[in-house]
């Protein structure tokens, strides 16, 4: 039988099967329960509600800024100031409460923080051309020292008169028993998720980490659209900071120091790729798992902890290798 | 009437003369070859037409009203649509995204606005199969063959009511095969009314599309004349500077 040209453009190549099994999300996912599987097996401690708790708590640090790193990969860009900033925005929170104002005033002041720097990056790297490394490496510097600053190095644990309020935002557990880190997680995902795939806003960031030049030639706002991007990449670090902040109870100075790094493992773990264009937001979000279920077993299999950094640094070399093969099978 | 006029157009950067007193008229329908050697002034003329630079003398009209363009996207809003000698597709995007790219369908209410994929996926079918070109819409630009992604790249010209279409070296690198594809997207081009200019090196894709073919040496024009009454040696030696001009 002849096939005609309209049932040959009409022909849908991918499956939603063959697309889910060609995802590097997948696999990752299946990786994680795989591990959590055998760790419920092979240990006593792991599948307890206490640890299950901890677990994803401390996955949603991680996460958060994973989804706003997202878009910064997207298009490939990168923003090393998270830490730093996560750092600065719960100095400014801690520091604005103690002085007696209340809690409204301290989240808005510390995300007007986390704007202003973003803005400050982008406007660097969209209009003024400067390499996203070295500007947000500068940054990393910058904000911590401001930290510092403006806590003058020192411990802040008494929050004001709202005091109470920041520690219920950041650590309670208001639906189901699920701790609010994670419900926010959850929220920050669906939104993320959502505006990646449905919005014109997300379609030109994958287009810019495509072919920034044909993006700028079909009409894309391509700076604003990048300065908007470092906006969000420091706003979902300062939601961070202020949620950890809640969560802990006390802010110092050395918050964060070093997450830049996992959290950029995060996301490339769960698929997105540093040359640009591709990512999503469920990705960021098992990246971030599959990191803390790896931290969390190797504590529990009584591994010296020492070794963390080595399976950690494992999994990202794992992951961009499953990606290899797989443009290596293409391109045959 | 003619879609688009130039007359006695002229660029110069400093004292480098680019184009020099050029005139030419553009018919609706028409393919017209634009040849020249390196340097012969095609790119800065189709660049002036296209939007890209001001031209420091002449004028230029378009159905007899006077036609000025400070940047491309007026050039658009004109009808004046160009594809890039390197396509500007994004690979990591399907067909129908970069034929919408940077205007994008979108359904809602208000600021609650969402991508229609399905109308994009429709109309982007719709082009494919008007051009003829075995291009899913679903499929990523990355897997594409030369001859489907010239095809997505002029795909996107025909989603607003082009009047003219300004191609650059479109067979330039491609396989063989996929340059008879390529040329019958032209005639497809042509075949609804618009203006087609073609600049190419390859002799024998404009003497086997072309209408007419305008050579061009050193800023100038010297020739503008029906493919049928030209031949190839007589455009080599146009081009070359061994004819100095034809009428």
């Amino acid at each position: 039988m002849a096939v005609t040209l309209d049932q040959t453009i009409a022909q849908k190549q991918h499956t939603f099967l063959s697309r889910m099994l060609s995802s590097q999300t997948f696999w990752v996912v299946i990786a994680v329960i795989l591990a959590c599987l055998f760790l419920s097996l092979a240990t006593d401690s792991f599948a307890t509600s206490k640890n299950i708790f901890n677990i994803t708590r401390n996955v949603t640090f991680v996460a958060i800024i994973a989804l706003g790193m997202t878009f910064v990969i997207i298009t490939g860009g990168i923003d090393l100031s998270v830490g730093s900033v996560l750092c600065l925005c719960s100095m400014v929170l801690a520091v604005t409460m103690h002085a007696g104002y209340g809690i409204v005033t301290g989240i808005g002041v510390s995300i007007a923080t986390a704007l202003i720097i973003g803005a400050f990056n982008g406007v660097l790297i969209a209009y003024l051309e400067f390499p996203p490394f070295v500007v947000t490496l500068g940054m990393l510097s910058v904000a911590r020292s401001l930290a510092m600053v403006a806590s003058n190095n020192t411990v802040v644990f008494q929050f004001g008169p709202d005091h109470d309020k920041l520690l219920a935002l950041g650590g309670g557990a208001w639906v189901f028993g699920i701790a609010n880190p994670v419900l926010y997680m959850i929220l920050l995902a669906l939104l993320t998720g959502f505006t990646l795939r449905w919005t014109k806003f997300g379609r030109h960031i994958f287009a810019i980490g495509g072919n920034e030049h044909a993006a700028t030639l079909t009409g894309v706002p391509v700076r604003q659209i990048k300065v908007a991007v470092y906006m969000i990449s420091a706003l979902s670090a300062g939601l961070a900071g202020i949620i950890q902040t809640g969560w802990l109870g006390a802010v110092t100075t050395n918050i964060g120091t070093g997450m830049e790094l996992q959290v950029i493992a995060a996301t490339v773990i769960g698929g997105a790729n540093l040359a640009g264009g591709v990512g999503t937001a469920l990705g960021a979000v098992v990246g971030a798992a599959l990191i803390e279920v790896i931290r969390n077993s190797l504590g529990l299999l009584g591994i010296n902890a020492f070794w963390q950094g080595t399976f950690i640094g494992g999994a990202i070399i794992l992951a961009v290798l499953f990606d290899r093969i797989r443009n290596f099978r293409r391109s045959d | 009437m003619s879609v688009l006029e130039l007359a006695n157009i002229s660029k110069h950067f400093g004292a480098i003369q680019a184009v020099n007193d050029v005139s030419f008229t553009l018919q609706a329908g028409e393919v017209v070859g634009l040849m020249g050697d390196n340097g012969a002034g095609k790119s800065t003329l189709v660049k002036m037409i296209a939007g890209n630079f001001r031209p420091s003398h002449g004028t230029m009209r378009m159905d007899d009203k006077e036609l000025i363009l400070h940047k491309p996207a007026e050039a658009r809003q004109h009808g004046i649509e160009i594809v890039h000698q390197d396509l500007a597709l994004c690979n990591n995007l399907t067909a129908a995204a970069n034929v919408y790219l940077g205007r994008e369908l979108r359904r809602g209410v208000g600021p609650f606005r969402i991508l229609d994929y399905a109308a994009m996926y429709k109309r982007a079918g719709q082009l494919f199969a008007e051009l003829k070109s075995e291009t899913r819409p679903r499929d990523l630009v990355k897997q594409m063959s030369g001859g489907q992604r010239q095809a997505v790249a002029i795909a996107r010209t025909m989603l607003s009511q082009a009047k003219i279409v300004l191609m650059d070296e479109p067979t330039a690198a491609i396989s063989v095969r996929q340059v008879a594809e390529v040329l019958n997207l032209i005639r497809h081009l042509r075949d609804q009314g618009i203006a087609v200019v073609l600049i190419s090196h390859r002799m024998p894709d404009v003497f086997d599309v072309a209408d007419r073919v305008i050579v061009m040496r050193r800023g100038r024009k010297v020739a503008d004349k029906k493919i049928a009454s030209s031949s190839p040696e007589e455009v080599t030696g146009l081009i070359t500077g061994a004819i100095e001009q034809v009428a």
